[in-house]
């Protein structure tokens, strides 16, 4: 290939690529798709903010989500608490539901970033680099994690109806982790594909 | 006017789906990217069967989603069976008309939407129409980028059954009509994935 060539997912329109300036969005002529976007994050601060998520993602594992009300008791739940108790009781479906969206699936996705993004700062692939970013790719349209954290809104105001709710710190610290990760998964990854350099196999 | 700018089938050319390189295309069967290795194709393979079936499965599946409770709540020995509606007439009864909104939106405005749109993507697509391209490439932008927020009310259903728990005893209970409405959500989202935006430029009068 002589000229960079790009084309538009959505309407097969062949374009030649050029450089974007700081906050320019490129878009498809016929159907007005985004084509490009420049980009804010370095590969480093990229990185930076998958680790902060990392860190996040700990703190709300270890600190109690939510304190409960009734009848005088208080009981304080942590997340993998209430997911072993649902797994013990006759919910398993919705344990299993609830460890995917709020356990596995993160922190999968953290790893596999940060994984790929620590090698691509010194322009190199990861090992495994093309497994890591089909997976990427393939867990993109599943990701929902504002979807999550509107839910957990909902859910609270909802569960106030019945009990006293006092919401605790690992509540908020999901709320943040989960909002990191939206702003990194708004990232186009296939730019990583062009700023590393394949390894001499 | 824009039927002057070159289509990648014209000039040989297949773009990869996941890494974005421009192949050559070799008029291969199983051709894949040499650059990431998934397979290439000029479109998406049986597009319009596959996303007529998993949007017909999808509305098939909503019609228990809506009429079967989704939640169960027991409290001080009331025992108290939602369904979607009902969930949000609940929610603007007790005191939050704004979430209630948004949860009418998300599970019952957006599925909606979705199956008109996607109805009239397929009819349109299929006959080949020149007509409201650009209008109709929106429609499906638009459907991609709202579509998982149907996802809601299962998520508010999980979370409310994973925080409100009291030792054995389960207050909150999920019941069938979440899983149907959860599936409908998934198949929906499936059948927008397997609808290929490029069939709707594929039409008889912008070729010349
Ligand atoms: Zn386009
Ligand atoms: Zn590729």
């Amino acid at each position: 290939m002589t000229a960079p060539l790009m084309i538009c997912e959505h309407c097969d329109t062949v374009y030649q690529r050029r450089e974007l300036v700081c906050g320019e969005v490129a878009r498809c002529v016929r159907c007005d798709a985004v084509l490009e976007r420049y980009h804010r994050f370095s590969v480093s601060s990229m990185l930076a903010l998958v680790l902060t998520a990392l860190v996040v993602f700990v703190q709300a594992n270890v600190w109690p989500i939510v304190t409960l009300g009734l009848n005088g008791q208080l009981v304080s739940t942590r997340l993998w608490g209430t997911i072993v108790m649902m797994w013990n009781d006759h919910s398993q479906v919705v344990a299993v539901l609830a460890a995917a969206t709020l356990f596995f699936f993160p922190l999968g996705k953290m790893l596999l970033l940060g994984w790929v993004l620590w090698f691509a700062r010194k322009g190199q692939r990861a090992p495994g680099f093309r497994w890591a970013m089909l997976a990427l790719h393939h867990i993109k349209p599943w990701t929902m994690s504002e979807v999550f954290v509107l839910g957990a809104l909902v859910a609270i105001v909802k569960a106030h109806v019945y009990f006293d709710v006092i919401p605790n710190a690992g509540i908020f610290a999901y709320a943040v982790m989960m909002l990191l990760i939206t702003v990194f998964a708004g990232i186009d990854l296939r730019k990583l594909w062009d700023m590393t350099a394949e390894r001499a196999a | 006017m824009s039927s002057r700018l070159p289509r990648a089938s014209e000039l040989g050319l297949i773009g990869c789906h996941v890494c974005g390189l421009v192949c050559r295309d070799n008029d291969l069967d199983e051709a894949a990217c040499p650059r990431c290795g998934s397979p290439l194709h000029r479109r998406k393979h049986a597009s319009y069967i596959r996303t007529w079936a998993l949007l017909i499965a999808a509305f098939l599946l909503y019609i228990p989603a809506n009429l079967l409770p989704i939640m169960r709540t027991v409290s001080v020995g009331d025992v108290d069976d939602n369904t979607i509606l009902s969930g949000v007439i609940e929610l603007w009864v007790k005191g939050s008309p704004d979430l209630a909104v948004i949860v009418f939106t998300a599970s019952i405005v957006v599925p909606m939407l979705k199956f008109f749109a996607m109805t009239t993507l397929l009819v349109s697509a299929h006959r080949r129409s020149g007509w409201a391209q650009r209008q109709r490439a929106k429609l499906y932008r638009l459907v991609e980028l709202i579509g998982y927020w149907s996802m809601l009310d299962v998520f508010v259903v999980a979370l409310l059954t994973a925080l409100v728990q009291f030792g054995l005893l389960s207050l909150v209970e999920p019941l069938p009509g979440v899983v149907f409405f959860g599936l409908t959500v998934v198949l929906t989202m499936l059948a927008s994935m397997s609808f290929d935006p490029r069939l709707i430029w594929d039409s008889r009068d912008t070729h010349d």
